[in-house]
Parts: C-alpha cells; sequence; structure tokens
C-alpha cells in the first residue's frame, strides 16, 4: 500500500513521506551530470497508459519478438547455414548414414544433442507463431475500435509494415532446417518467382544462384532471417512504440475520459508491474508450450530432397492463406509477345499478397477520405458505432479465412473424409459471395445494436417487473440506466452525410471538382447511411417524450435503483 | 417401497428408471435371444472350405467363381479375384476391409469378421483361382535384428515411395473423391507387406523384383521405428504438421494469453467502504 | 442532413472532466471520473498480509522452479522419456516455462491487489505544435534553402539530383553475380540422354518390363543421379554429387506407371513411347514444382500433393484438375540390348514450373 496520493492533472509523484533522503538520489545524481536525463525521466516516469485488456495484444507481439531474439541467438551458436552434403553420423538411428545438408545436420544436432536445444527449437517456432498471432489481432483491434485515425496513421503503416516483415521473418525462419517440408515450401517459391513476368527465370537465378536448388539460398535466407530483418523489425518497432509514447494510448470513452486527456495508471509502479508481470506470463506459456507440444519434427520429415515430398504439405499457418488461394485458383496461362504469362500462379501467390498490404497500409487515408475527418481522434469507437467499417472488416476476415480453409484443404478432406475436389470448388465460389454475404450481415448487426443502445438510453433497462394497467394492458417497467453509463453509450461523435451537390453554382458554370465531389457524395453516403446518431441531451430530458411505463419511483412497491443500477429488492 | 415413491420426484429418478429399464431389456435379450448359426468349418479340404467361405459371404460381389461383378452400365461392382493371389486375399480379409459392410468408393479398415483359419482357408481358395503373389515369408517380416543401416535405406524408400500418400509419420492422405490413403499405425507387418505387393484398391503395385523383399522389409522397420519412437517434442497432434500448430496458437497461445490479459485489467473485487483518502 | 463535417480545433478549449453544463449539439454532459472504490486488501489488513505472503510464495516457487531446471538440465538422461515425450524436453520446459509464469504472475498480483490503484488523469497535449513554433521551423527551411541558394542555381540543383539519382544503379548492378543470369536456358533440358537407363530411386537398380506388374508406380531416376555408396563405382559411372546431383535431380526425376495398353489414350506422335503399357512421364508438377508420387490405381491419376493438380497418366498426363496448366512431361521409353528399360530422349517439354522464357527455349 503506498501512501502517496495522485492529483488530477499532476504528471509527478509528490511523495508525502518525511523529508529523509532518497536512496536513489545518489546513482540519478551521477546519470544526470553525464547524460541529463532528469528531464525526460520527470515527464515519462509517472506517464499513464489506460487499461483494458484489448490493448495488451500488441504487447503480446513485442514480447514473443523478444523472445525470439533470445532463443535465436541460442539457435545460432550451433547452426550452420551452409548447404554443404554430409552424411549423418548423429544419434538419431533412422537417418544413419543418410545424404543431407550441414544445415539439416545440425539442426538435427541442435534437436538431439544439445540438452535444451529441442526446448529452445520449440520455444523459437511457437513464439514464431504467436508472433503473427498477436499482430493479427492487435491490428484487427486497432482496426475494428478506429484507433488508427489522425494522428495515428503512421503508426498503422508501421505496423503494416511490420506484420509483413514479420511475414518473411517467419518464412525465411522455418526453411533454415533444410527439411522436406520447407524445402518443398522453397520449390513452391522457386515456382512463384519464376512466374513473375517477363524476368522470372532470371530472378530465379539471381535469388537461388544458379539453377534451384542450388547452393546458395539457406545461407542467404540465413542471412535475411538474423540480420536483415530483425535489424528491420527492432527499427520499425521502436518507431512504432515512440509514436505510441509520445502520441499516447487511445483509451475507450467513459465517464471523466474526454478527447483531450488519458485516465489510466502511472507506468511507475503499476503499468511496469502489469506490463512486466505480463511478459513473464507470455514467456511462461511460450516455454511451456515447446515442452508440452511437438512443433516441426524435423527428423520425421527427412533431408530435402526434390524428388520427395509428404502428404498434408502446408507451411505455417500465416502464411495458409497464400496457400489456399494458390490451391484454389483455377488455371489460367496465356501466351502474349512470345512470353508466357502465369497468372494461376502470379495472382494468388505475389499480387494478393501484394494487394492485401496496399490495401492495409492505404485504408486509413482512404477512409479519411470518404469521411472528411480531420479532427484528432483519442477516443475508441465501439465496432457497432461504424457499421460500414466493421462490416467491411468482417468481409476482409472472411476473405481471409475462407483462403485460410482452402491452404489446408487437404487436411479438412481426410480428417472429415469429404472430397478435396468438392471443397477447393465450393471455396472458388465461397470467396467471392462469402464476404458480401459477411458485410451485409454484419452491416444489420451493427446497426441492430446501435439501436439497442439508443432504446438502452432513452427508454432504460428492462426491469422485469410487469404492471397491469387500469384498462388491462400488460407493460413492462423500465428503469434508467446509471448516468455513467448514459454518458458512454452517447459520448459519441454525430455523423451526417455528405450532400450531393448539384455542382453548378447559380450562373450555371460547373465546379471543377463536380465529379470527384459525386464520387465522394456517394461514397459518403454508402459509409454514413442507416447510421444511427447518439442521443442528445435534450432528446433525453424531453417530456414529450413517447415512453412506456417509464417511472422514477414513483410507486411505493418499487424502490427505485442503486447507484451502480442495480433495482433495489424488487 | 416408502424410499422409492417418497423420492420419486427426485432429479435423478428419471435417470434411474431410464438405465433400470435399459439393463432389464438387455439382460433380457442376452439370456432369451436364439443362437447364432455358427458355419459349418469341419472341412480337411483348405481350398474347399475356402469355397464354402467364399460363396456365402463374397460371391455375391465377386461372382460364384471370383470372376467378378459388373453393373448393368458396365462399371465394376466387384472386381475379378482371379489372380490377386493368397496375399491380396490374406490383405484384405486380415485387416477387415473385406467384406464391405456397404459398396462405397473406398473399404475402410475394421475388426476382422473372419478368423485366422477362415482368412487362410479363403486365401487358399482364392489362389487357387489362378496364380498370384503369395503369403510373404516370415523371415522377410521379421524386423528385430535390422541394422541402422537398412533401417536409414528403409526411410529413403518410405519418404520416396509412400509418403506423397501416406504422409511423413504415416498418419495418411487425402485423394479425390473423398478417397483416403489410410494411417499406417497399428497395421501388422505381414499387411504392411501385402499392400505394397498387392496395390489393394487405389494403392499401386511395388512388385518384389523392383522393390525387393528385403526393400520391403526395411520400409516395414522404418515405419514400426517411426511409429514407436517418442514424440520427442511432446504432443504429436496426429503428425498432421503446420495445419494442428497453427490451431495450437491460436486456441492455446492466444487463448491463454488473453485469459491473461481479462484478468490483468480486470477491475477486481472491491468493498464497500468509502475511500476517504483521496483527493481528484 | 446537409451539413458536411467541420474540421474540428483540437485546441480550443472545451471539454472538461467534471463540468455538467452544455457541450457541443447538447450532447449528455460528462458525469466525471467515478469515485475511488477500495479493494478488500485495502481495508483489511489481515488479507493484505495473506496477498504478500501469495505473492512471496509465487516467487519463491519460481526460484525453486529455475533452480529445478539447471538441476534437471544436468541430471535427466537425454534418452529419458516420459508420457511417450523427450523426458529432458519435458523437463527443462516444465521448469522453466512454470517458473516464468509464477514470476508474472505474482507481480500482476502485486499490482492488482497491493499496489494504489487509483486512477490518474493526464491532459494530452495536441500533436499540432504551435504556430509560433511552426512559423519559426518553416522559416529555418527558407532560410536554409536560400542561404544554400539552390532556388537561384537550377543547373547545380538539377546535375545533383540526375547524379544522385543515377547511384541507385550502381547498387542493382552490383547484385548481377547473385546468379549466373547467363546460363537460364540449363532449365530447359535434363541429364536425360538417350540409350540413359531408368533406374528405381534410392536402390538404383535398373528394371526390366516383365519386373512391372499391371497397377505398379515406379520411382525412377536416371542411373548418374543415384549414388551407389561406392564412391569409386560412382566415379566410374559418372554420378553426380552435391548441389549439382540436386539440381538435376529436380527436373530429371520420373515416375513410371504400367497400365493394359488399351487404357492408353496416346498423344499423337508418340503412340510407341511406351514399352508394353509402361509409360514414363516427369515427376515434377509443372504448377510450381513439387514432386508427384500420389498415383490412383484404378483412376490412373496422379495427384500432386501441394496444390492438388491431377494428371490423367493414360491420356498424355492431361490435368484433370487443378491450377496446373500444362501436362506433365512425357519421357520415351525404350529396351537397351539387355532388356532394361532406356530414355529414349530428353522431355519432350519443359520440366516444371512454366517461366516466362519458356517458349523461346
Amino acid at each position: 500500500m503506498t501512501d502517496s496520493p495522485s492529483t488530477a492533472g499532476s504528471t509527478a509523484s509528490t511523495s508525502t513521506a518525511p523529508p529523509r533522503r532518497n536512496p536513489a538520489a545518489g546513482p540519478v545524481r551521477w546519470l544526470d551530470e553525464r547524460l541529463g536525463l532528469a528531464g525526460l525521466a520527470k515527464k515519462n516516469l509517472r506517464k499513464v497508459f489506460p487499461d483494458h485488456w484489448s490493448f495488451m495484444l500488441g504487447e503480446i507481439a513485442l514480447y514473443s519478438f523478444v523472445i525470439l531474439l533470445l532463443t535465436g541467438v541460442f539457435l545460432s551458436l550451433w547452426f550452420d547455414p551452409s548447404m554443404s552434403e554430409v552424411a549423418y553420423d548423429g544419434v538419431y538411428a533412422p537417418l544413419n548414414g543418410i545424404e543431407m545438408s550441414r544445415a539439416y545436420e545440425s539442426t538435427l544436432y541442435i534437436s538431439f544433442e544439445v540438452r535444451g536445444g529441442l526446448l529452445m527449437r520449440q520455444i523459437h517456432h511457437w513464439a514464431a507463431l504467436l508472433f503473427m498471432v498477436a499482430m493479427t489481432v492487435h491490428m484487427l483491434r486497432v482496426f475494428f475500435t478506429g484507433a488508427y485515425r489522425k494522428p495515428r496513421e503512421l503508426n498503422w503503416t508501421i505496423g503494416v509494415g511490420l506484420f509483413t516483415v514479420g511475414l518473411l521473418a517467419g518464412f525465411t525462419g522455418y526453411s533454415l532446417p533444410d527439411d522436406l517440408l520447407s524445402g518443398t515450401g522453397l520449390r513452391f517459391v522457386d515456382g512463384l518467382i519464376r512466374s513473375i513476368p517477363v524476368v522470372g527465370v532470371y530472378l530465379e537465378f539471381l535469388v537461388f544462384g544458379g539453377e534451384y536448388p542450388g547452393d546458395a539460398i539457406i545461407p542467404r535466407l540465413y542471412i535475411a532471417h538474423v540480420l536483415l530483418i530483425p535489424g528491420l523489425l527492432v527499427g520499425l518497432i521502436s518507431v512504432h512504440m515512440l509514436l505510441l509514447v509520445f502520441q499516447k494510448h487511445t483509451q475507450w470513452p467513459g465517464p471523466g475520459r474526454t478527447e483531450r486527456n488519458v485516465v489510466g495508471y502511472p507506468i511507475l509502479p503499476v503499468y511496469a508491474a502489469k506490463a512486466g508481470g505480463f511478459f513473464f506470463v507470455v514467456f511462461g506459456v511460450t516455454a511451456l508450450l515447446g515442452g508440452l507440444f511437438t512443433i516441426n519434427p524435423i527428423w520425421n520429415y527427412g533431408p530435402y530432397n526434390p524428388a520427395e515430398v509428404t502428404a498434408g504439405s502446408q507451411p505455417d499457418w500465416y502464411m495458409g492463406w497464400v496457400e489456399g488461394a494458390v490451391r484454389i485458383m483455377p488455371a489460367w496461362e496465356f501466351e502474349l509477345f512470345g512470353l508466357t504469362w502465369s497468372m494461376n500462379v502470379f495472382i494468388p501467390a505475389v499480387l494478393l499478397l501484394g494487394l492485401l498490404t496496399m490495401v492495409l497500409a492505404m485504408y486509413p487515408f482512404v477512409e479519411r477520405w470518404v469521411t472528411k475527418d480531420e479532427r484528432e481522434h483519442h477516443l475508441l469507437q465501439r465496432p457497432r458505432d461504424t457499421p460500414v467499417r466493421t462490416a467491411l472488416g468482417v468481409a476482409g476476415m472472411t476473405f481471409y479465412g475462407l483462403c485460410w480453409v482452402g491452404g489446408g484443404n487437404d487436411i479438412i478432406a481426410t480428417q472429415f473424409r469429404l472430397d478435396i475436389y468438392a471443397i477447393t470448388w465450393f471455396l472458388r465460389f465461397a470467396v467471392f459471395i462469402g464476404p458480401v454475404i459477411a458485410f451485409i450481415i454484419t452491416k444489420r448487426i451493427c446497426i441492430a445494436l446501435q439501436r439497442h443502445d439508443q432504446e438502452r438510453v432513452l427508454h432504460g433497462y428492462e426491469t422485469g417487473v410487469i404492471t397491469r394497467s387500469v384498462d388491462g394492458g400488460y407493460a413492462e417497467r423500465h428503469a434508467p440506466i446509471p448516468q455513467e453509463e448514459v454518458y458512454t453509450l452517447t459520448s459519441r461523435d454525430k455523423v451526417s452525410v455528405a450532400a450531393i451537390e448539384s455542382g453548378t453554382d447559380e450562373n450555371g458554370v460547373e465546379s471543377p471538382h463536380r465529379r470527384s465531389a459525386q464520387v465522394h457524395a456517394r461514397a459518403s453516403r454508402f459509409w454514413h447511411g442507416d447510421q444511427v446518431n447518439p442521443v442528445t441531451d435534450d432528446q433525453l430530458h424531453d417530456e414529450n417524450h413517447d415512453s412506456h411505463a417509464e417511472l422514477e419511483s414513483a410507486d411505493d412497491r418499487f424502490r427505485g435503483v442503486s447507484e451502480t443500477g442495480i433495482p433495489k429488492d424488487h | 417401497m416408502r424410499f422409492l415413491s417418497s423420492r420419486r420426484r427426485h432429479p435423478l429418478a428419471g435417470l434411474v428408471v431410464l438405465l433400470f429399464a435399459l439393463t432389464a431389456v438387455g439382460g433380457l435379450y442376452t439370456a432369451l435371444a436364439p443362437e447364432q448359426a455358427t458355419a459349418d468349418n469341419a472341412q480337411t479340404d483348405m481350398v474347399e472350405g475356402g469355397r464354402q467361405l467364399f460363396i456365402v459371404g463374397c460371391a455375391s460381389c465377386h461372382g460364384l467363381a471370383g470372376q467378378g461383378v459388373s453393373t448393368r452400365q458396365g462399371a465394376n461392382y466387384g472386381p475379378s479375384l482371379v489372380g490377386v493371389g493368397a496375399a491380396a486375399v490374406d490383405f484384405q480379409v486380415g485387416t477387415g476391409r473385406m467384406p464391405m459392410a456397404k459398396v462405397d468408393t473406398q473399404a475402410p479398415r475394421k475388426p476382422p469378421v473372419y478368423n485366422e483359419e477362415e482368412t487362410e482357408a479363403l486365401a487358399a481358395y482364392v489362389a487357387s483361382l489362378g496364380p498370384g503373389p503369395a503369403i510373404p515369408d516370415d523371415e522377410y517380416l521379421d524386423i528385430s535384428d535390422v541394422t541402422d543401416e537398412e533401417l536409414a535405406e528403409g526411410g529413403a524408400f518410405f519418404r520416396t515411395n509412400c509418403t506423397a500418400c501416406h504422409n511423413s509419420v504415416g498418419a495418411g492422405g487425402a485423394l479425390p473423391d473423398g478417397r483416403y490413403a489410410p494411417p499406417l499405425t497399428d497395421v501388422e507387418a505381414v499387411h504392411i507387406y501385402e499392400a505394397m505387393l498387392t496395390g489393394p484398391q487405389q494403392m499401386p503395385v511395388f512388385s518384389d523384383e523392383v522393390l525387393t523383399p528385403e526393400d520391403k522389409r526395411n520400409v516395414i522397420a522404418y515405419i514400426k521405428k517411426i511409429e514407436s519412437q517418442p514424440t520427442y517434442g511432446g504432443f504429436g497432434m496426429g503428425g498432421i504438421g503446420p495445419v494442428a500448430d497453427g490451431v495450437i496458437a491460436w486456441v492455446v497461445g492466444l487463448g491463454a494469453m488473453v485469459i491473461a490479459a481479462v484478468w490483468i485489467a480486470a477491475h477486481g473485487v472491491r468493498v464497500a467502504k468509502k475511500d476517504e483518502g483521496v483527493q481528484r | 442532413m446537409s451539413d458536411r463535417m467541420e474540421p474540428y480545433d483540437a485546441s480550443a478549449s472545451e471539454v472538461q472532466p467534471q463540468d455538467g453544463r452544455g457541450m457541443r449539439g447538447g450532447a449528455v454532459p460528462n458525469p466525471g471520473l467515478p469515485e475511488h472504490q477500495l479493494r478488500p486488501t485495502d481495508v483489511d489488513e489481515g488479507l493484505e498480509k495473506r496477498a504478500e505472503r501469495q505473492i512471496a510464495a509465487m516467487f519463491g516457487l519460481a526460484t525453486i522452479l529455475t533452480i529445478g531446471f539447471c538441476v534437471a538440465y544436468y541430471t535427466v538422461p537425454e534418452d529419458s522419456t516420459i508420457f511417450g515425450w523427450s523426458g529432458l524436453n519435458f523437463a527443462l520446459g516444465v521448469t522453466l516455462g512454470s517458473a516464468l509464469l509464477l514470476i508474472g504472475i505474482g507481480a500482476i498480483q502485486w499490482a492488482k491487489k497491493l499496489m494504489d490503484d487509483h486512477e490518474i488523469v493526464e491532459m494530452r497535449h495536441p500533436s499540432v505544435s504551435s504556430e509560433e513554433d511552426r512559423r519559426v521551423a518553416l522559416a529555418a527551411l527558407s532560410a536554409g534553402a536560400a542561404e544554400s541558394g539552390i532556388g537561384r542555381r537550377p543547373l547545380i540543383r538539377n546535375s545533383l539530383l540526375g547524379a544522385l539519382g543515377v547511384l541507385g544503379l550502381p547498387a542493382v548492378v552490383a547484385l548481377t553475380d547473385l546468379g549466373p543470369i547467363g546460363d537460364t536456358s540449363k532449365v530447359a533440358s535434363t541429364v536425360w540422354r538417350r540409350g540413359m537407363r531408368v533406374v528405381n530411386d534410392v536402390s538404383g537398380v535398373p528394371i526390366r518390363p516383365e519386373q512391372v506388374v499391371q497397377g505398379q508406380l515406379i520411382n525412377g531416376e536416371p542411373a548418374v543421379l543415384v549414388p551407389t555408396g561406392d564412391e569409386e563405382r560412382d566415379e566410374e559411372l559418372g554420378v553426380l554429387h552435391g548441389a549439382e546431383l540436386l539440381a538435376e535431380k529436380a527436373k530429371a526425376a520420373v515416375i513410371l506407371v504400367r497400365m493394359r495398353p488399351e487404357e492408353i489414350t496416346a498423344t499423337e506422335g508418340r503412340e510407341n513411347w511406351d514399352v508394353d503399357g509402361i509409360v514414363c512421364y516427369s515427376k515434377i508438377c509443372t504448377h510450381v514444382g513439387c514432386p508427384i508420387s500420389l498415383y490412383e490405381q484404378t483412376t490412373h491419376n496422379v495427384l500432386c500433393p501441394c496444390h492438388q493438380s491431377t494428371f490423367d497418366l493414360a491420356n498424355g498426363a492431361e490435368v484433370i484438375f487443378g491450377p496446373a496448366t500444362r501436362p506433365l512431361p512425357q519421357l520415351q521409353l525404350g529396351l537397351d540390348d539387355e532388356g532394361y528399360l532406356i530414355a529414349m530422349g530428353d522431355f519432350e517439354a519443359v520440366v516444371g514450373a512454366s517461366y516466362p522464357t519458356m517458349r523461346q527455349s
């Protein structure tokens, strides 16, 4: 228990302890005399962070990255990325005498002859999967709550960059052991590079150092994986965090919370303890996964051999949607200008990935153009309060999810005894129809939820007490919801659709921006149409407003509502 | 009686009555049901004995002389068994695939209907219809003295010829039209050998001249080794690879961490006492 | 509904946490931060002490588990098993993971139960700097530009831009030797030559037609791609090694299947490319290059496990499903004087994934 209460608006702690010399004073002075950090520390040591579980998803990604760095260093002490052929001579009997690359051999060595090696390999791989999972859910959270709006568009773009680089990190990483499964994936990448129009085969020779597979690709992937990509990630993460600290975190609307303040706990001590504790929880869960669940048992797959393959070949989960898109793409290849254009590979594997990144990165700017909202936003929006954005997000998730299902279509066929061709045909249509259906359903659900909120604010909540009127009609009593909740539900922005102007002034002269203005007006109607605006203060207190059996504790059998909104014994 | 009647409205009363009724009906059936007729298989001639079994259990699909039965459209209803050999019969009947319970694209493995003696008799009969692969000798099924080198070679054969359908650890794989390559776990060595030799249903044949009996033995040794060795890293999740890993990462990994996050940010238990020492 | 959204000036003073009076457009007033509520550990000293003990116990247990990790590392034998898993991996993972988890839970409990949990309010500063600062910054920019004279000296500016722009080229040019792009025609041909024996992969035994049974599948290679295990013999036969072996194997691997001759519909011009119903096709899928071994005897289709492209081997390996666009290339089979199967030449089409300059090879 501390004995120093905090005051509103203050950012420094004031100690009410007796004037004893602070034990930290000496070291702080030593550092300050050399680095002058006291000013920085003064502002930031008691910085406030709002508290909500969904704000911790990005932390999971950050901590997973730290775990990856730590376990990665361990692995790099024994891993040899060379592709020179050796005959295996280690403790794993079923591969005795088999020709394999040094990369594969050193991975076997780490797994079976370095104590703790298998654990570190597994923690590393689980952390990689969790890194991508966390980034995905964090991105979805930021998207659905509108946290990417001004002034945070740049942070969003950096985040999209992190997501893409993370994909590359994962791919380069799991290809390093040069086993049959990841080697098959590398073969797929070889075909993918070949499909790039005009320059395909030349690019293939540049990347692989000659014909596939060559002996250069694993060392090159290694350098990308341990130097270039982590460097990029560290840089991007640092900027991402700096912006977060500088701009301060967003918060949910609620009593006492406005666009101009942040309400929460100070870094020191509460947030540091919670965030630091969460780091250990993430690390602990990942380590337990590494100790209890097998992942990537490369000794079962065998060393890479271009004439061998295993049924149920899939990449790691985060590449699953690309794999699915490639599987369901129909065969489409044509010749033009004497060149072969392999659209069956190029479109799903290269174009789609690029498209996803572009769409994600540009999204905040597109939305801003539609809503023409130039204000700063620091309060989050509930997904239901922006029906079209939420519906678009769900439609996107549906598309992604269906491609993902496609990536595992043979596993689904085996486990559920379905016809694999039927699954593929179904998905070919579902990836187009599914998102449309998802959009429509989601939008209607959001608007319905908004109307429900409006009902709640205007008419209060249902108490379950039924009254019968003098002329025999039954009605349920409603009690008003607490003022805090009224505020939370109504403190969002009012929105309006941009008018479709005629585009000509009174002299009949056409405005030069008439076209784009009309396009914009249509977009605005698409975006804001059907949306329910928040209840205003006047509407709340409107005496002429029609109400059904509302009451204000007029009846002595109903004793009213407690401060927390719970009706007192009825 | 009062004990029961006073509890007739107990919440579990219905369950007790149900259990009693099931027990009663089951017991009565067991006591009163007629004896099953047993097949008379005390024939001295094994081939003749096999023929008798064949006529009863197999001829409706395979023809009275094993010549096969076609549908009216000319499609295959039950294939001809002339020349499939004793090995094929031993495999199909020994793994319970035959007799098929219902007409389907693929015969699933199930508990065998015929015992060892009957299976031998059937195999002898079908072998008499035409020359075909014989049941393998025990020397090629004995994997107890396989050297590490032979084990590794068996693995190389396995990865080249088998994993494309059956998967790296023999977990099985998908084929078109709802067919599948079955998992290889818990299959007897003799049946693995016979499957390679006779190519049941969709599986291709691996003749003894190309994949020699020694090679086959090494493949079997590798399969058994993979099956019996520890799944070193922990739960194997069926050996189906990255798809299962993704499921665990999302459900177990993310699930645990989100639960932790919700707990961290939860408001917690509060007391009614007023907080006097605060200024805001 | 005709009002457009006006740009909102964030710096305008307005919303106060405790102000009950009107806001923009008649919005409901902010009731202010809810009152802080005490926790049981704030009022009851016994509970407080108990929480303290619990947290300390968690940290203590974590310490013990961490030491347990170190002990397990040195004492658990590497070949031990538990539940059918590696005993060492299990011991190390569970001790380390539990220790970390307990530290985390302890720290969080400390924050939740014992640390001061009054919510604090901190004011934001608008993202945009003050008018004054912006003006001064812009002025500094202009002063710098003016003093450099870049505006007045277009010749310098343009030639500089030109020189810097072109600097991107060496970065690209210097990467040319990443791979021998002059040799890309190699992908269009394989090691298969007339007279080369087809052998069984891994074992290297040559094949006679009599040894191949109806419905049989053979994964085959040219003899030079299967090491015999004896270095001298390999030298004699010209067997390839290392990267060269893998590169050629990735193009030359084949599958042979035997069907009844009446089942085969040969492609025009290739009617005699089989031997007694034994046909030979490339094993490498024409989609993106995965090897195909999944042969279904009764339908004579092969299914690629990567993206489910399906080829009908009785019909010139035509694509009947999936994203592949070209049939599998066929290898013409013949017999040598000893009666073994041999290739009569290279494949009639490019092996593996399509590439843009394919038609010119």
